[in-house]
């Protein structure tokens, strides 16, 4: 049995090149692989392309908590269907990248997994009805199928997929938590490496296969986040107690 | 001045659309009050991949926030008996196939029913797209909950939207703080009033002319 075993996240990231297109999710600080990005914030590669959920300045010191925003001195590109979001100042955080020259590519949340699942399955693209009229349809094919109007968008494929699971056994099949399923299963299915971070590493056979989500063969490397990581339970908790400490979060977050 | 429907009573006039049984994905805004007002039975789902979340958590209730159960707007939900939980891609595929009702807030709804939503400027940077396109495309029925005009006292109902586009002729209702106005293949069909308006002042505030329902009635709730 191939190792896919890492220590460390340094040590999962350690190949990973300048100019490379990884996928991770994120809804703010949940769904995110956030120990992954602190390493290869560490490593320090440049020119990347990263395709993500949702991207927005950072909330937290990065010592508690990481998002793929902390990556914005080292991409060239941004592929996402959020970019900002209003009540944190909208897109004007990633406005300085921009004009030293980040591409930033709006998508939609529908668009991008579809996308994403046109590159695992080796499709050639989808023609999608959303978007048609709208400034999303600038510079791609139209065409209409039975009558109706579509956009024909590309494929994406991502050299590494960065995970955030629940559990994972040594053969790297995953089950997820909650929201932090959302982009993973096709994140990781369109990616060339995989690389899961998870709360618990379990022997091969502790996971039922009637619950598996993401299936070995789609993962190459798997860590077990320590427990002075980054998004353990602890950590989590402790981020919810600071929001709720800042009256605008606390409104925005709780019913 | 005469008085306009307040953001709850929006909210509580956009529930009223709904029934058992009803799956409903909710926008940033007023639509989440739709919530506190639906009757048994309905079932929220949020682009994240839930399908009948339970109840938000409440700011006294501290201890029950997980960041692994938060609704599409990022607030804390409960997991609830019944409840689904699944992947982007299932997600859209429930959101593009009419399998929702979608209830979102607006900036400007046209005559033909085109929406814009995401971006009052020409910049495309100017704003977020989210799901917003996605729902409004796929969704069995789209209502939007926006006030009437502008803060500046603009036209948001208009023939034709000087924002950039969600979707073109995706809306089928309007609730505003001043009316309920139906999208129909004839133009768009006053129906609802607040109280003390009437259609002509509704009309002087709205830019395409609107058919005057001949049931018009003051806002049920």
């Amino acid at each position: 049995m191939r190792n896919k075993v890492f220590s460390s996240f340094d040590e999962a990231v350690a190949d990973i090149p300048d100019g490379a297109c990884i996928g991770m999710d994120s809804w703010a600080i949940a769904a995110t692989p956030q120990n992954l990005i602190a390493a290869l914030k560490r490593k320090g590669v440049k020119d990347l392309t990263i395709v993500t959920h949702c991207f927005i300045p950072m909330i937290f010191s990065e010592d508690k908590a990481t998002m793929p925003s902390v990556l914005l001195p080292q991409m060239k590109k941004l592929i996402t269907p959020v970019v900002g979001i209003a009540h944190l100042g909208g897109p004007a955080f990633v406005e300085e990248y921009v004009e030293r020259g980040l591409e930033v590519e709006q998508t939609t949340i529908g668009t991008m997994s579809s996308r994403l699942y046109a590159g695992a399955a080796r499709l050639g693209g989808i023609y999608n009805p959303v978007g048609v009229g709208t400034i999303m349809e600038e510079g791609k094919e139209k065409r209409v199928i039975d009558g109706k109007d579509y956009i024909l968008e590309k494929p994406i494929r991502l050299d590494y997929a960065f995970i955030s699971a629940h559990k994972a056994d040594k053969l790297g099949n995953l089950v997820y938590k909650g929201v932090f399923r959302g982009d993973g299963p096709v994140m990781a299915m369109a990616a060339d490496f995989t690389i899961a971070e998870v709360d618990e590493l379990l022997e091969v056979g502790e996971i039922d296969a009637e619950h598996v989500i993401t299936a070995g063969i789609f993962v190459d490397r798997i860590v077990e986040i320590p427990e002075d990581g980054l998004a353990t339970a602890r950590k989590l908790k402790e981020m919810i107690y600071e929001l709720h400490s800042i009256e605008p979060a606390r409104k925005l977050m709780f019913g | 001045m005469k008085q306009r429907l307040d953001r709850e009573t929006i909210g509580m006039r956009a529930a009223k659309e709904l029934k058992g049984g009803d799956c409903v994905n909710l926008g940033f805004g007023i639509p989440t009050l739709c919530a506190l007002y639906v009757p048994e039975g309905i079932r929220f789902q949020t682009e994240a991949g839930f399908l009948g979340y339970g109840r938000l958590v409440m700011a006294d209730e501290i201890e029950k926030a997980d960041w692994h159960y938060i609704d599409a707007s990022g607030r804390f939900c409960t997991p609830a008996p019944g409840m689904a939980i699944f992947d982007v891609v299932t997600s859209f595929a429930m959101i593009r196939s009419g399998r929702l009702i979608s209830i979102m807030g607006g900036f400007q709804v046209s005559e033909k029913g085109d929406l814009a939503n995401w971006n009052t400027g020409g910049d495309a940077l100017g704003g977020t797209i989210g799901g917003a396109m996605d729902l409004a495309v796929g969704s069995r029925k789209v209502i939007i909950t926006m006030d009437h005009t502008t803060k500046e006292g603009n036209y948001r109902i208009v023939k034709k939207c000087s924002y950039p586009l969600t979707a073109k002729e995706c809306v089928d209702l309007v609730i505003t703080d001043l009316a309920v106005i139906e999208v129909t293949p004839e133009g768009l069909l006053l129906k609802e009033v607040a109280p003390g308006w009437t259609a002509e002042e509704v009309q002087a505030l709205t830019e395409p002319k609107l058919i005057i329902a001949p049931d018009l009635k003051e806002v049920e709730l």
